[in-house]
């Protein structure tokens, strides 16, 4: 088994972002089903939804002092909106938990193997 | 190089791809059996030529090959610990159920095409892993630098083993739209092949071969799948003609071909494959192309082409994978029926400015309606827009054929 980070993407003229939360319930009810399923089939390891890309705040202690800056690490206009840490057998079944997230999520979902333990 | 040598080469080439997909099966790594199959090719070159070739060259290959492997994980599993490496030694047992077909070359055929690789990538993987070609050969037939090339491979085995692409079969209900990206490597081998893109060679042999062997492989493996029949047989009707297809470093088109030149084994063949896959009725893109060329290859002279039939298929074929290049083709049907300035009405509407035989077809329309000043322009066109020579050279006569 290998572990998979399935992030979920937005974009900023994503229709989502400005919707009013009873419009969004659905999604929010879909992922819920979504996450049962991953549980019940032992797939589920992590997951979360993240708060708006306004409320990132970047650290950079690769210099001589750490400097804390208001704002995401890249002026971008994409980013991340939540994440599903998951065991899968290999990529094709990684793929098909991704395929089911972004539907429930109703997002774009990259799929990453992490790094294998150094033997 | 002695006779022996080629001999052991040509051997090798044919075999190369059992050998590797049956030692990646095995031992679960990519470039452990490709080293181990290199290897076993220098051991076949010292041997054979002295020894006679094996009986059964293919499986002496492989018991070479995956001692060699064996060896070599053997030695890394006592430097780097390499447990898992080390258990494979032993473990002759088959993994996990492989999908609906036991046939390691078909696994491999499928782990090259996965979609999570890039097109590009999936094309060379297969001709790497399951042709045989080198690194240098694919560069060459795709007009790349040998760099570029090597790192597109490097890459692609790279996120096979990272992203733990599975070298499997896909199961049945997902067969079919994973097998639409298989097809379209092999196809996409065969035609670079068969047109080469550019250069002095207008036809590329290895590669239409390749993916003509390919095409059986697959049709043997999946006898049921009507699209593989059609893609084999349209590939042997095809290729059929090549023998005639270029005189005097120029192209020659099909209504100008020696017809006594073509490959009478193949288009019985051909025709035999059409006739089965058609009787499935689930019709796709390869099936109605390769009846397309059926009907071509069926009359004995270019005037007796069913040029009704051949429309009534590209319509067909406009319904199931709409493309411009499908209307351009039917639009050549079209001329032979209802005359050139209805065909070129069509032409005219479809948005190919970037394809030179888009240029070569509406060149040819515009000669045939006496518009001969637009189709010089249009066959000065078409020549710029192609890379093969042959291609050039027949173009530029026609154009010279033109009134001043």
């Amino acid at each position: 088994m290998s572990q998979y980070l399935l992030s979920v993407h937005h974009t900023a003229d994503d229709p989502m972002l400005s919707a009013p939360l009873e419009e969004m319930q659905p999604v929010f009810e879909a992922v819920g089903r979504f996450n049962d399923r991953l549980m019940a089939e032992g797939a589920w390891v992590f997951a979360g939804g993240l708060h708006p890309i306004e409320s990132a705040t970047t650290v950079d202690n690769t210099g001589a002092e750490p400097i804390v800056t208001d704002g995401p690490f890249a002026e971008s206009k994409e980013w991340i909106g939540g994440f599903w840490i998951i065991e899968a057998p290999d990529l094709d079944a990684a793929l098909a938990w991704a395929a089911e997230g972004s539907k429930a999520c109703a997002g774009k979902v990259e799929v990453r193997p992490f790094q294998e333990e150094p033997a | 190089m002695s006779a022996a040598h080629d001999a052991v080469e040509r051997i090798y080439r044919e075999e190369y791809g059992r050998v590797v997909a049956s030692l990646v099966r095995r031992f679960g790594d990519i470039d452990v059996a490709e080293e181990a199959a290199g290897e076993a090719l220098l051991t076949a070159l010292e041997r054979w030529p002295a020894d006679g070739v094996p009986p059964n060259p293919g499986g002496w290959l492989t018991t070479t090959a995956a001692r060699r492997a064996i060896d070599k994980l053997r030695r890394e599993s006592r430097r780097d610990a390499k447990h898992q490496a080390a258990l494979m030694i032993d473990d002759d047992t088959p993994h996990e159920p492989t999908g609906v077909v036991e046939d390691d070359r078909l696994r491999m055929v499928f782990t090259c095409c996965h979609p999570a690789l890039a097109p590009e990538a999936r094309v060379a993987l297969t001709l790497k892993l399951l042709g045989g070609l080198t690194v240098a050969e694919i560069a060459q037939a795709f007009l790349v630098p040998e760099t570029t090339m090597a790192q597109r491979i490097t890459r692609a085995k790279k996120k096979i083993r990272d992203a733990h692409i599975p070298y499997r079969v896909p199961a049945p209900a997902d067969l079919t739209a994973r097998l639409g990206g298989v097809l379209a490597v092999v196809y996409l081998v065969f035609n670079e092949g068969y047109l080469a893109s550019a250069g002095d060679t207008p036809v590329r042999e290895e590669l239409t071969g390749e993916a003509i062997r390919l095409g059986r492989v697959l049709r043997q493996l999946l006898p049921d799948v009507p699209e593989v029949t059609g893609l084999l047989a349209l590939m042997l009707l095809t290729e059929a003609r090549r023998p005639v297809r270029f005189a005097g470093g120029e192209l020659v088109p099909l209504h100008e071909q020696d017809r006594g030149g073509w490959d009478r084994a193949l288009i019985a063949e051909g025709h035999d494959l059409v006739r089965a896959c058609l009787a499935a009725g689930r019709p796709g893109q390869y099936q109605l192309l390769a009846a397309v060329n059926a009907v071509h290859t069926d009359a004995p002279t270019a005037a007796d082409t069913d040029w009704g039939q051949i429309a009534t298929l590209y319509a067909q074929l406009e319904t199931i994978a709409p493309s411009p290049v499908v209307s351009l083709n039917r639009a050549v049907a079209v001329a032979e029926l209802d005359g050139p300035e209805v065909a070129l009405a069509l032409v005219d509407r479809l948005d190919l400015t970037a394809y030179h035989p888009w240029h070569a077809t509406r060149a040819d329309l515009l000669r045939r309606v006496g518009r001969s000043a637009e189709a010089r322009a249009a066959y000065d066109a078409a020549i710029a827009a192609t890379g093969n020579d042959a291609e050039r050279a027949y173009l530029a006569r026609r154009r010279g054929s033109l009134a001043p």
